[in-house]
This record gives C-alpha cells, structure tokens and sequence, in this order.
C-alpha cells in the first residue's frame, strides 16, 4: 500500500473517455479473450472442416456421383462454420450479463452497451478468419469457384454481413437467457437452420411439406446467393439475401439495445 | 464545509409489494469509513446499488459526490468505484491485463494504465500472479484485485459492497488491512457487511439496517455499549449451548452472570466467553433475532 497514491479530501473527477475510446478497448477485450478460448477457436475452424471433408468425401459420392457436391456444397458449409462461430457470442454476453462485470461497467462513465459491440467485432473478425480458412481446404479438397473479383468481393461482403447479423441474433439470445448454459442451448437450435435450407441438397428434394419452410426462411436466398456469385449458376436473389440480413441484423440490433439496460443481474 | 460525500434522505425502493427501503436516512462525510451494517435482506445491496446509479429509486434523495445519482448519473459515475460481493473481473484475462482494461475505461492512457497497475499490483500484493489468469486466483486474490480495480483512479466515494463475504480468515485479514489502509490515506468509505466485528474494526459510524429501516446509528463503541459486552455461553458435555448470558462488560457484572449460572451448571458444563455477534446486536436493537421477519407491515395492511 505504502507506494498507492494518497487521497487528500475529494479526488476530481475521472477523466472523460471517449465513446471511441471505450469501444477499441472493448473491442480489444473480446479479441484477447476469443483467442484465449483455444478451444472454441480450434473447434470453430476444425469443426466446419471436419464437415467439408465428411460430405464431400462420405455424403458426396451418394449426392452427385460425378464429384461436383464440394462445389454446391461450400457456400453452405461457409454459412453453417459463421453460425456456429458466431454462437459462442450468446454464451459471452451471457456470462458478462450474469457475473459482475456487467456492474462495474455500468457504474462507469462509458456506454454500457460498448461491451456488445465489442463481442460483436470480435465475432466478425473471428469468423471472417475462420472462413478464409474453411474455404482455402475447400479449394485443396477441389472447390474450383469461376468468381471474377468482383465476385469474390461480393461474396465476402455478403458473408460479412451474414456474421453480423446472425451474431447480434445470437447477442440477444445471450442477453435473454438466464445463465450461459441456456445461451449455449438455445443458440444451438439456431444451428440447424442450415440443414433445412437449400445449403446441403436443392429444396426441391425436400418434402413437399417442408419445402415451403426451406424455400423462405432467410438462409435459403443466402445460400444461393453466395453459390450464385462463387459460381456464377445464376440462381442468386443478391436483394432478398441482403434485406434478409439487413432485417435481422436490425431486429436484433434493436432489441438488444432495448434489451441491454433492462436486464439486471440475478 | 463542502457537502457530506454521501447524503441519503428519506430513500424508498419496492419490488412489486415488496418494501426494500422503507425511508432510510444515511450521511457519510468526506474521508469517513461508514459501515452500513445488517443481515442479508437487510437492504443493503440495493442501497449501494441506488447510490451507484444501478437502480433507480422509487422516492427519496441520493447526492453522491455533490451530485443527484438519477438525474447526475454520469457525474456521479465519474467520481465513484464499487467493489461488490461478486468480484467484477474478468477471469479469461490475467490480473495485468484486468487492470490495464480498466485503467483505460477510467481516463488513464495507455501508459499512465501500464504503470499504475504495476504499481497497484506491488500495492495489493499481487505481483507474483500478475500474468495469471484471474480464473486461477483465490477468492481472496480476486477481492483484492477487484479492489485493485476501484481505486485505479482514487474515487470520491469507493463503495464496498460486502466485500469480505465468503472469504476465509486469513483473506479477510488481509483484505481489511488494504481497506483500512485506503481509509487512512483519506478515502471515503461506504461499506456494507453482515459482520459487525468488520464494521468494528474499519468503521468511523457504523449505521444498522434492518428490513429496509434504520435501527440504530453511532460509532462502533457506542453500539456496542448499546449491546452490552461478552457474552458467556453455558454448554452441556455435548458441547450444546445451554444459556447466552448478555454481560455489561465489567468484571463485576461478569462475576454476577457467572454466579447465577450455579444452578444450571451440572456435571460435565464449560463456561465459555465470547464477544457479542451481530445477532446479539439485533437482538438488542430489534427485540428478534437478526433475519427473522419483521413485524410486518404488509400483513398487518392485508
């Protein structure tokens, strides 16, 4: 104690920080924190890899014996590896949400809501290196996509604000549920989506029940949109794929904001 | 005078029916350590929580630091810190990097953060686990550490909200000698604990709450004076306590409680003295024991 600097009558006030100031250090905060997490980290880049490989390889001689699956199949796999890397962002607010943290950032001076933002880049930035990587196997395991830059541009904007959305979708869930295991549990139904979307098999394989679910839930123009643009098969609907994302993210945006000061601790 | 560092008047906070403060009255002058001392349900959480601009309160008056906490929030969350009964830091983080993080949320630059948690790290000794994650710390480590965090910036008004609950003797020891130190260098003090040796050993004025109601307000002898001294304990061979017997404190009136345990002291019975606990206090103040429900309005309302 003896070098802590002593206090005569009332200390000023504390500087003034930036809002700007205060996102970057948030923002710093998740990134150190989402490479810390080794484990989510391997399991965000192996997991989607492990599934490339398993339907290409396994799935992929029975879906299209002439070996043209991994093309189909890699927008899809791109869309499934950013949901289930932008998960984990429900379990990390919900742990802020519900330890103390929470409180201290909110008895200080700085826009409480700057810690979201700040998972929420280091989401981005987390899934957009993991899909650079899931789509460099692709291309080693035969992936051979026509895209001009252009393309590729579009693409990557297109999966960029995929990322975005689907992690402040998952923000909210975190902001809602009671304890990160119930985030954790209930991000995992999002997962799924992937699987009843044009993403693995065209829709119209599917059931004529389900077929009408497939066709219009927001991943399905998402996933042909990116295929569209990779491959140029012109099946894409670029519009309904942006204002599906452009409307969840805003959705989800809202209401985490709204969300965001009426939640308390315990 | 400048004004008290802390002004509470006629404060009232329910949730639903249920009445949490129920009009309470609390100064602490600049560069005091007041103890807000009572059982859990007291009150105190959400009497710290309302003075650092958590909760809003539903009637009543707070001015922290010269400033109305719902209408000067952000006034008063420039010249505040709370350490609270969870340890607010981050457990994926190591302790450097924990106080960096918030050396840079208080106003301090990159370097002025890099240098003063060095500093505070030797401070609250914990140099050797600087770059540990927190995760691997003792809960006496973490208080420390959170501590650590509070007075980055020295704040008008620290708020420690039960800040040795839980915590071992030896880290509550330790943890009330970085507390009084922060004292003697002329920080206020608002802190809440359940244990009135705490509140004895840190505080200036002690304030006793009891089912969001002031009971009782004076300095720890004053309280205890109210109470009474040592309490003997007659036990049976099984070690059960057979009769608590307040004493006033002198040798005399020890004498005469001994004396008068003759007849129910059988075969087998010790005589133990030990000093008078917080429900002793209650007891006292309150006519019941600390915890058990108040004469409740609301029933008597139903």
């Amino acid at each position: 104690m003896s070098t802590a600097v002593p206090v005569v009558g009332a200390p000023p006030a504390r500087q003034h920080v930036s809002a700007l100031t205060a996102h970057l250090v948030l923002v710093g905060r998740s990134l150190r924190r989402s490479l810390r997490d080794v484990e989510a980290l391997l399991m965000a880049v192996v997991l989607p890899v492990a599934l490339m490989l398993v339907f290409t390889y396994v799935f992929g001689g029975a879906l299209d014996p002439g070996g043209g699956y991994v093309d189909y199949v890699v927008p899809g796999i791109v869309l499934t590896c950013a949901g289930f890397g932008a998960s984990s962002t429900a379990v990390a607010v919900s742990v802020d949400m519900t330890s103390g943290v929470i409180d201290r950032f909110r008895t200080m001076p700085i826009p409480g809501a700057a810690v979201l933002t700040g998972h929420a880049v280091a989401s981005l930035a987390r899934n957009l290196v993991a899909t650079v990587v899931v789509v460099a196997v692709a291309v080693a395991v035969g992936f051979r996509p026509t895209a001009g830059p252009g393309g590729w541009l579009a693409a990557a904007g297109l999966t960029a604000l995929y990322i975005l959305a689907i992690t402040w979708l998952f923000t909210v869930i975190g902001l809602l549920a009671d304890g990160p295991e119930a985030a954790n549990g209930y991000g995992f139904a999002l997962l799924f989506l992937p699987y009843l979307s044009s993403a693995y098999v065209p829709v119209d394989t599917m059931p004529g029940w389900l077929r009408p679910l497939a066709e219009h839930q927001p991943l399905t123009p998402v996933v042909d949109t990116l295929r569209a643009l990779l491959l140029g098969d012109g099946t894409g609907e670029p519009l309904l794929a942006t204002l599906w994302c452009l409307l969840v993210l805003v959705l989800s945006y809202a209401a985490a904001a709204w969300l965001f000061p009426r939640r308390r601790r315990r | 005078m400048s004004e008290p560092a802390v002004e509470i008047r006629d404060l009232r906070k329910s949730y639903g029916r249920q009445s949490v403060l129920d009009g309470v009255e609390l100064t602490v002058p600049t560069g005091a350590l007041v103890a807000l001392l009572g059982p859990n349900g007291a009150g105190k959480t959400t009497l710290v929580g309302i003075a650092t601009t958590l909760v809003r309160p539903d009637a009543g008056s707070v001015r922290v630091a010269g400033f109305d906490v719902v209408r000067q929030a952000e006034q008063v969350r420039r010249r505040i810190s709370v350490t609270g009964q969870y340890a607010a830091v981050d457990e994926v983080l190591t302790g450097v990097e924990n106080l960096r993080l918030m050396g840079r949320l208080s106003g301090l630059g990159a370097r002025d953060a890099r240098a003063r948690a060095q500093e505070l790290l030797a401070a609250f000794d914990l140099e050797d686990a600087a770059g540990r994650r927190v995760g691997t710390y003792s809960g006496g480590m973490r208080r420390r550490l959170d501590l650590a965090v509070s007075v980055l910036v020295p704040p008008a008004v620290l708020f420690l909200d039960e800040p040795t609950t839980g915590l071992d003797t030896r880290s509550r020891l330790a943890l009330w000698q970085v507390i009084g130190r922060l004292a003697a260098e002329g920080t206020t003090i608002l802190l809440t604990t359940q244990y009135l040796e705490e509140a004895d050993q840190l505080a200036d004025r002690v304030t006793v709450l009891d089912h969001g109601r002031v009971v009782a307000e004076g300095s720890p002898a004053e309280l205890k004076s109210r109470v009474g001294g040592e309490v003997v304990e007659l036990r049976d061979d099984l070690d059960r306590v057979l009769r608590e017997v307040p004493t006033d404190g002198t040798l005399a009136g020890l004498r005469r409680v001994v004396d008068g345990l003759d007849e129910a002291a059988g075969p087998g019975t010790r005589v133990g003295l030990r000093r008078p606990s917080l429900d002793d206090v209650f007891l006292q103040l309150t006519g019941r024991p600390a915890g058990a429900a108040a004469p409740a309005r609301e029933e008597v309302l139903r």
